[in-house]
């Protein structure tokens, strides 16, 4: 089932068009990684499918409704849409557990303890159970972004979004994230990552997308994309990453 | 020393209306702060216009022109009829609310943009977000800034004497006057502000030490 479909989705900052013509569907416990140079568009491409950004034209339609519409509740939407950030955005004035709990103890009509124990069931998935008490500030880096992706999955979301999760990490503690990470795609987890870990695109990933310029390039199933790459572009972005 | 312990009865009454006036001044101000920042923040051009009109006049015109503005002038309009307290506290609140509206703008403003980020993808709406995320943190950041303004409100608060407010000032010159002995009376004053001041910064970095740590 298309969980995501995106059509001549176009974005510009005044006048800086950033996203040109993105088309794009997703399926339900897919898991695409989105790779390309800085500047390609691909982060942006990732907000509008909240619209964290105001989209510029096209569509985007998640779960058989289309975000572009202003008259639709984006609120409910997002609810669904989990997203986790480059620098992580957890609240600094609140707990761990605070920051998961947040959103269901106002969303959610579910009583508090309930709340609480999920929130506590998703710090023991991102192997944080003796953080639940602590402020971000006392987190390291990977530790932080473990919350955060608690936090994102704590409205039970049918899609998660990741904006480059591990870029800001310390190299020794990236794999703590990306096993997470992994551990959410092998539980069926509809994922889009923004990423520049390739090994993790590579070994997650059912498709990867490769974005230049404000175009998808090309996409494919990471074996081939990385091992046969057919455009001129990505053969050279490949090269000198990998 | 007897002069000013004969004096300090009076002295005291007088406080008493400066710390009322202050009292509600400063919360209603502090209001009207919240609102005309958060009208600030909002694309509406007319709203937004008002409110800068709003703080540039206020910061473009002294005090005490504010105050015979409001008490002379605006009273003198038949529709209309202040007395001295309200036409008072109106004053230093709408004095106090333009400085703090840019206090708040500003720390509201220096919050992070990736905060409301990650409490709107989660699907809270604006004003939730502002609530709970933004606010809090952003007032741990403008305490010092509040707390100075505060101050600054509350030593103006001593130009309402002029329109003939019984404040601390107002029978500080009745006893300097009834007993002859200036030196000691504006002394006892001037002592007596100098410790509520002291006080009201003690208080703010006992909040403040109190919101930090974290």
């Amino acid at each position: 089932m298309t969980l995501i479909q995106v059509r001549n989705l176009k974005k510009s900052f005044g006048e800086l068009e950033v996203l040109k013509d993105i088309n794009v569907e997703i399926n339900e416990r897919e898991v695409v990684c989105v790779i390309g140079p800085s500047g390609s568009g691909k982060s942006t491409f990732l907000r509008c499918l909240n619209r964290l950004e105001d989209i510029s034209g096209g569509h985007v339609v998640i779960d058989g409704q289309d975000i572009t519409d202003t008259k639709l509740d984006i609120n409910k939407i997002r609810e669904n849409v989990g997203m986790v950030f480059q620098q992580f955005n957890l609240f600094p004035h609140m707990t761990a557990l605070q920051n998961i709990m947040l959103a269901p103890m106002k969303l959610r009509k579910s009583d508090k303890g309930e709340i609480e124990k999920k929130a506590l069931e998703l710090l023991r998935k991102v192997g944080l159970s003796d953080k639940a008490h602590v402020y971000p500030g006392e987190l390291s880096g990977g530790q932080k972004q473990r919350v955060a992706i608690a936090r994102a999955l704590a409205m039970d979301p049918s899609i998660m979004l990741f904006d480059e999760p591990t870029s800001a990490l310390d190299p020794e503690v990236v794999g703590d994230v990306l096993g997470v990470m992994k551990q959410l795609a092998l539980e069926g987890m509809t994922m889009v990552v923004v990423t520049h870990e390739m090994g993790f695109a590579r070994e997650v990933g059912d498709r990867v997308i490769f974005m230049d310029g404000g175009y998808i390039v090309e996409e494919n199933v990471p074996e081939e994309l990385f091992g046969n790459p057919q455009e001129v572009r990505t053969q050279s972005f490949l090269s000198k990453v990998l | 020393m007897d002069t000013i312990i004969a004096s300090l009865p009076y002295l005291v009454q007088g406080l008493k209306v400066t710390l009322y006036i202050f009292f509600f001044s400063i919360i209603i101000g502090f209001l009207i702060g919240l609102v005309v920042a958060l009208i600030r923040l909002t694309p509406f051009k007319i709203l937004n216009w008002i409110a800068k009109a709003f703080v540039d006049i206020i910061r473009g015109t002294p005090f005490i022109v504010q105050l015979f503005f409001i008490y002379f002038g605006v009273n003198s309009l038949e529709f209309i009829s202040l007395d001295r307290t309200v036409a008072g506290i109106l004053t230093v609140s709408l004095n106090a609310g333009a400085y703090f509206s840019e206090i708040i703008r500003t720390g509201i403003q220096s919050i992070d943009k990736g905060q409301a980020e990650a409490s709107r993808s989660l699907g809270l709406s604006q004003a939730y977000t502002m609530r709970a995320v933004i606010l809090p943190q952003a007032f741990r950041r403008m305490l010092p800034t509040i707390t100075n303004q505060s101050i600054i409100s509350f030593k103006d608060t001593s130009l309402l004497s002029i329109i003939g407010i019984a404040d601390i000032v107002q029978k500080g010159k009745v006893q300097a006057s009834a007993t002859f002995q200036p030196f000691e009376i504006w002394l006892t004053v001037g002592v007596i502000y100098f410790v509520i001041i002291y006080l009201m910064s003690l208080l703010s970095s006992f909040v403040e030490r109190r919101f930090e740590l974290r």
